[in-house]
């Protein structure tokens, strides 16, 4: 579980996250929603440790990061896996390099262990030829299920996704939301997910969390984004018609 | 003010390099990477400017000489003199600042850019040591391929000089050795050392610091090529000035 405790983080006298408070379950997908420039991508960089916040404190059960040394920060940061916007995979690596690299890094496994571990996760990403290719050489989506392992090779306690559907066609999104919901549960990981997908959103968000201009604004379940009366969020969910459908429907149906 | 927070930012970046070392099996297969690429790489080019610019340096000195009391074997003497002292240590580093400098500044720009350098830090790895470190090291055997540029500076000035029927070999021989000082080479070689860690030093500060996207990347190149060679070119003056003054 992730415990975020009224954050602020300001840059050049720019205040960014005014007073954010929230909890991150562990096994749910928690998503956390915004207009652009809501402080979302500050947000997941304070929780992976990126940015340190000028007041507040996050903990991970129960450790305060701010209060750890170096070492354990480090030892901190092992435990958890990332999933960029762009995957934000090396270049000069292939599939196999990429997901291997931090078992190369942080163990000292024989590396026959280590092709197993690779072979696994690939497999589990639903990947199993592109071993031997290069990120320049397999699509959007399959970047995505490479940094996906790459960021669960290490079994790890957090998973954070910043867009993970950025620049994918609908299907590869859904499929990729899955993924990482599947993922979630089966490891019971706490993941947090950056997005502002709304297929997203209802698809697979068990906890979300509304950002607007700094600070928590509301948070939720899927259903219960639905029932808001919130102005700001339902403005921002259902901008579009389709999803003032989707509403519409999902209320008559409970009526 | 901006020029002091670079600098200060520099050193602290300096700093880091070297802090939380990468595991060695894994930075000695970096190292090696740099090494073909930094280092074998750029001798092709190095040698092909060194013969040239040593031919170039026998003719003008060459065609200078209209003085008979003047003699013949000062154009292997000059030649020499020139390429030992300023051009292989110093011209073919800022040659390097352009081919090297802006290969480093490019190729770690771009992982900013594409956020390689944040997925490095959020797995814990310290980015500057895995990136900067083995680019240190690799240039640490500049001097190996500045001695060849000297001796291909030289045999190119002779082979301009004789072929070109400007000295004779004999004359231009007894220029080469002419009132030699060995310790002109272990100038050369200081200062090689000194402008190797500029050489990988600058140019990565300006690729991992930088902020934007791929336009950013190009004129971040640029820039690092500017300021590596007014650092190498002022450290060249100053380096002169204790070593040799």
């Amino acid at each position: 579980m992730i415990h975020v405790d009224n954050i602020h983080k300001s840059f050049d006298g720019t205040h960014i996250l005014k007073g954010v408070e929230t909890q991150f379950e562990k096994g749910k997908t928690n998503l956390i929603i915004g207009q652009s420039g809501s402080g979302k991508t500050v947000f997941l960089k304070c929780l992976l440790g990126l940015f340190m916040p000028e007041e507040g404190t996050i903990s991970y059960d129960g450790k305060i990061y701010r209060d750890l040394t170096l070492e354990e920060k480090r030892n901190l940061r092992q435990e958890m896996g990332m999933v960029f916007q762009g995957s934000a995979l090396f270049d000069s690596m292939t599939v196999s390099g990429n997901v291997m690299f931090p078992l190369e890094m942080f163990t000292k496994q024989a590396k026959s262990e280590m092709q197993d571990r690779v072979d696994t996760v690939l497999k589990r990403v639903n990947l199993v030829d592109a071993h031997h290719k290069y990120p320049s050489e397999i699509s959007g989506g399959m970047q995505k299920r490479v940094a996906i392992a790459r960021a669960i090779v290490m079994n790890p306690k957090y998973l954070f996704c910043d867009e993970p559907n950025s620049g994918l066609d609908p299907r590869t999104s859904i499929i990729i939301d899955n993924l990482i919901k599947e993922i979630t549960e089966e490891f019971n990981i706490t993941t947090v997910i950056n997005t502002h997908d709304m297929n997203s959103v209802m698809e697979i968000g068990e906890k979300i969390v509304f950002l607007k201009n700094g600070h928590k604004e509301w948070e939720g379940t899927k259903h219960e984004i639905f029932k808001t009366d919130n102005k700001a969020v339902t403005d921002f969910v259902y901008s579009s018609d389709l999803f003032k459908k989707v509403r519409q429907m999902y209320i008559e149906e409970r009526n | 003010m901006n020029y002091l927070a670079s600098i200060g930012s520099y050193a602290i970046m300096i700093k880091e390099v070297f802090k939380k070392p990468t595991k060695w099996s894994i930075m000695k297969s970096l190292i090696l990477k740099e090494i073909d690429e930094l280092i074998y790489g750029s001798l092709g080019i190095l040698i092909f400017i060194s013969f040239f610019i040593g031919g170039v340096v026998a003719i003008q000195t060459a065609l200078n000489i209209t003085s008979e009391l003047i003699p013949k074997n000062l154009v292997g003497f000059a030649t020499r003199q020139s390429i030992i002292l300023e051009f292989a240590p110093t011209f073919c580093s800022i040659i390097m600042a352009g081919k090297v400098g802006s290969y480093i500044t490019s190729s770690i720009g771009t992982m900013r850019v594409t956020e390689q350098i944040d997925a490095l830090e959020v797995m814990g790895v310290n980015a500057l040591n895995y990136l900067v470190f083995p680019k240190i090291v690799a240039l640490m055997l500049y001097p190996f391929i500045i001695a060849i540029a000297m001796y291909v500076g030289i045999f190119g000035g002779w082979f301009a000089g004789v072929f070109g029927g400007f000295s004779t070999s004999a004359d231009f021989i007894e220029g080469i050795q002419l009132d030699f000082i060995p310790f002109h080479i272990t100038y050369s070689f200081i200062k090689t050392m000194v402008f190797a860690f500029v050489l990988a030093t600058i140019p990565s500060y300006h690729g991992f610091y930088m902020k934007g996207g791929a336009l950013e990347v190009g004129k971040a190149s640029t820039t690092s090529f500017v300021w590596t060679s007014v650092v190498i070119i002022i450290i060249n003056y100053i380096l002169t000035q204790l070593l040799l003054g």
